[in-house]
C-alpha cells in the first residue's frame, strides 16, 4: 500500500540521536520531557493498539455469541484459494526483490565507477515513481499487460510492475550503502591488483554494503506483500486482493480477520527481527 | 639558480575528459527497463487521455469508430462529476495529511528523544513500517472490527460509513506512521549543542523552539506534509476495503472506469482522471523537492 514511504531504513534505528543522559538539558527539563514522552507513548499505544486488539478478538470469536475458538485461524489453511494467494504474494515479493537488485545494484555501482555523469539521471528516474502514483501507472500498464497475457497468465507477471513501484525506496537504501563506503579507493585497490570490473562489483563492493542490501530487501518485501492497487486492477489474486474478495463474497468472513491479523503480525515480526540482525553485525564490526 | 627537472613519464595519451562510449552500455539494461515499464505506460496514459472515439449509430446499435487526437478532451477533466472526485480527494488528503503530520510530529519527537537503540524505538519503527507499507486493506478490516455497526468491539457506530470522517480516521492509521518514518531523520538531526548554546545564552525552552528548533524543523515538516498529502491522494487499498458502494475519490473512479470499460460514449475516463492525478501529484512533489533541498543544507 502506501505509495510514498521514503526512508524507513533499518539503519536509521541506530542513527546518532539524543543519548540517554541528554546533554543540553537540565534535570528538571529532563523529567518533564520524560513525563511528556510516556504520555505520548501511552496515547499512541491506545490509539494503535485498540484496532489491533479488536482485529485479534474478532478473529477468535466463536460461532455462538460469548464463545471463542481458533476456527478462523484454522481456516487460513483450508479456505479455497487463500493459501494459494499467500504463496503467490510471497513468491512475487521474493522474485521482485531479486529482479530489482540484479537490475539496480549493478547499474548503481557501474554508474559510480565508470559513468558518474549518469548519476543525476539515474536518481531522477529511480525517484520518478514517487511522482507518478501506482493508480496512474496501472492505467498505462493495463494495455501492456493485455499484450503480455497472451503469453503467460500467471500472477508472477506482476513482478515487472512491482520492480518499478519499489524503485524509489530501494534506490535510497542502496544509495545510502554506497555513500557509506569509499567506492573509488576500494575499486582502485582491486583494479591495481588485477581484478576485473565484475570482480570489483561482486566481490569487493557488494559484500561491503550487505546491510544496505538487507534494508532494500526489507522495504521491497513489505511493500510488495501488501500491494493492492496494481494487483486488484490487473485482476491478479494476491493476498490483499483475495482478502477483499472474500470479505465481499462471504457472509461470515471471519477468516479475513484472522488472515489480516496474521499478515500484520508476520510483517511486524519480520521488520523487528531484522532490525536486531543489522545491529548485531554492526557491533561485531566495531 | 633553480634547476628544473623534467621527468618523462610513460603516461597514456590524454583524451580530454572523454569516456569511451563503451562504459555507457552498462546503463542500457536499466534504461530499457525503465523506458518499457515507467516511461511508456505514462506516455500511454497521456496519449489516451486525449483520444476521442467517434461513435456511429448503425441500426440502433452504437458502433465504435475511429479514434483521433483532440486536446479539447482536457476540458472534460473539469466537468461536475470529475470535479467532485477531485474535491473529495483533496479534502480527504488534506485533512489526513494535516492531522497526521501534527500528531505524527509529536510522536516522532517522543521517539527521537529516547535511546537510539531502545526497545521503544525499534517497536515504533517496525510498527510504523508495517502500518505505512503493508497496512492497506488490513487496516480497514481492523477498524471494522473496532467500530462496525453490528458487532464492533468499542462502538456499534453508525458513522462507520461516513465520508470523510470515518475513512479519514482509518487513513490516520497509516498517515501517522508514515510521518514518523519520514520526519524522524530530521528530528534526529537536531544537535544537543544547539540546545546547549541556546541555554548558555540565557534562552528558555520557548526561545529554543521559537528561534532554533522550530525554524530548523519547519521545512522538513512542510515537506513531510506534502509527501503525506500525495500519499493519501494516491491511496487506494484502504478505501476499497472500507466500502465499495460509491466512488468518493479519484483512484476509486479510475478503477471503476478501468474495470467496467464503460468508455464507449465518452473519452477514456480513466486516462483523463489519471492525467489529472499526475498533474496534481507532480505539483505537490515539486514543492516537496524544493523544501527537501532547503532541509539538506543542514541535515547531514
Amino acid at each position: 500500500m502506501a505509495a510514498i514511504v521514503p526512508v524507513p531504513v533499518v539503519d536509521d534505528l541506530t542513527s546518532p540521536g539524543a543519548q540517554q543522559s541528554r546533554p543540553g538539558l537540565r534535570a528538571s527539563q529532563s523529567r518533564r520531557l520524560n513525563a511528556f514522552r510516556y504520555l505520548v507513548f501511552a496515547l499512541a499505544a491506545v490509539f494503535f493498539g485498540l484496532p489491533m486488539f479488536a482485529l485479534f478478538r474478532m478473529s477468535l470469536l466463536g460461532s455462538r455469541p460469548g464463545t471463542y475458538s481458533f476456527a478462523a485461524w484454522k481456516q487460513i489453511g483450508t479456505y479455497p484459494g487463500l493459501l494459494g494467494s499467500i504463496e503467490l504474494s510471497l513468491e512475487i515479493s521474493v522474485i521482485t526483490f531479486v529482479l530489482m537488485i540484479l537490475l539496480l545494484l549493478p547499474t548503481m555501482m557501474w554508474t559510480r565507477l565508470r559513468v558518474p555523469r549518469f548519476g543525476r539521471t539515474l536518481e531522477f528516474l529511480c525517484l520518478l515513481p514517487l511522482a507518478i502514483p501506482a493508480i496512474v501507472l496501472v492505467v498505462g500498464w493495463a494495455p501492456e499487460y493485455n499484450r503480455i497475457e497472451r503469453f503467460n497468465l500467471s500472477g508472477i507477471m506482476l513482478i515487472w510492475a512491482y520492480v518499478i513501484l519499489v524503485l524509489p525506496y530501494t534506490y535510497r537504501a542502496l544509495s545510502a550503502g554506497l555513500n557509506a563506503i569509499d567506492v573509488p579507493t576500494l575499486s582502485e585497490a582491486a583494479r591495481s591488483l588485477g581484478a576485473s570490473w565484475a570482480t570489483v562489483m561482486t566481490r569487493i563492493i557488494a559484500p561491503n554494503m550487505w546491510q544496505a542490501i538487507l534494508n532494500a530487501a526489507l522495504l521491497s518485501m513489505s511493500l510488495t506483500l501488501g500491494e493492492f492497487t496494481v494487483a486488484y486492477i490487473l485482476g491478479y489474486n494476491t493476498f490483499s486482493v483475495k482478502l477483499v474478495s472474500i470479505s465481499r463474497n462471504s457472509n461470515n468472513p471471519v477468516v479475513v480477520f484472522a488472515a489480516s491479523a496474521a499478515g500484520l503480525l508476520f510483517t511486524f515480526l519480520l521488520l523487528l527481527i531484522l532490525s536486531y540482525v543489522g545491529r548485531r553485525r554492526r557491533r561485531r564490526r566495531a | 639558480m633553480a634547476v628544473t627537472v623534467v621527468t618523462e613519464t610513460g603516461a597514456r595519451p590524454v583524451r580530454a575528459g572523454r569516456r569511451p562510449p563503451v562504459a555507457w552500455v552498462g546503463t542500457l539494461p536499466f534504461l530499457a527497463y525503465v523506458a518499457l515499464f515507467l516511461i511508456l505506460p505514462t506516455g500511454i496514459v497521456v496519449w489516451n487521455a486525449f483520444q476521442v472515439t467517434t461513435t456511429k449509430v448503425v441500426n440502433g446499435i452504437p458502433v465504435t469508430g475511429a479514434k483521433h487526437f483532440d486536446l479539447g478532451t482536457f476540458n472534460q477533466l473539469f466537468n461536475a462529476a470529475n470535479r467532485g472526485y477531485f474535491v473529495n480527494s483533496i479534502e480527504l488528503a488534506g485533512l489526513t495529511a494535516l492531522a497526521g503530520a501534527i500528531l505524527g510530529a509529536v510522536l516522532t519527537y517522543a521517539v527521537a528523544t529516547g535511546s537510539p537503540n531502545g526497545v521503544i524505538r525499534r517497536i515504533a519503527l517496525a510498527g510504523s513500517g508495517v502500518l505505512a507499507q503493508f497496512g492497506g486493506v488490513t487496516l480497514a478490516f481492523a477498524f471494522f472490527a473496532l467500530i462496525n455497526p453490528s458487532n464492533g468491539l468499542l462502538l456499534h457506530a453508525s458513522w462507520y460509513y461516513t465520508f470523510p470522517w470515518s475513512i479519514g480516521l482509518i487513513y490516520l492509521y497509516f498517515q501517522i506512521p508514515l510521518m514518523v518514518l519520514i520526519f524522524l531523520p530530521a528530528v534526529d538531526g537536531l544537535k544537543a549543542q544547539w540546545r546547549e548554546a541556546a541555554e548558555n545564552l540565557g534562552g528558555s525552552t520557548w526561545h529554543y523552539w521559537r528561534y532554533v528548533g522550530g525554524p530548523l524543523l519547519l521545512p522538513p515538516f512542510l515537506g513531510a506534509l506534502l509527501l503525506m498529502f500525495a500519499n493519501a491522494l494516491s491511496a487506494f487499498a484502504t478505501i476499497v476495503a472500507w466500502d465499495n458502494q460509491i466512488s468518493f475519490v479519484v483512484p476509486q473512479q479510475i478503477s471503476s472506469d478501468l474495470i467496467s470499460e464503460v468508455g464507449l460514449f465518452s473519452v477514456n475516463g480513466a486516462d483523463l482522471l489519471a492525467l489529472g492525478m499526475v498533474i496534481l501529484v507532480a505539483l505537490v512533489m515539486t514543492g516537496y523537492a524544493l523544501l527537501q533541498r532547503r532541509t539538506a543544507r543542514w541535515l547531514r
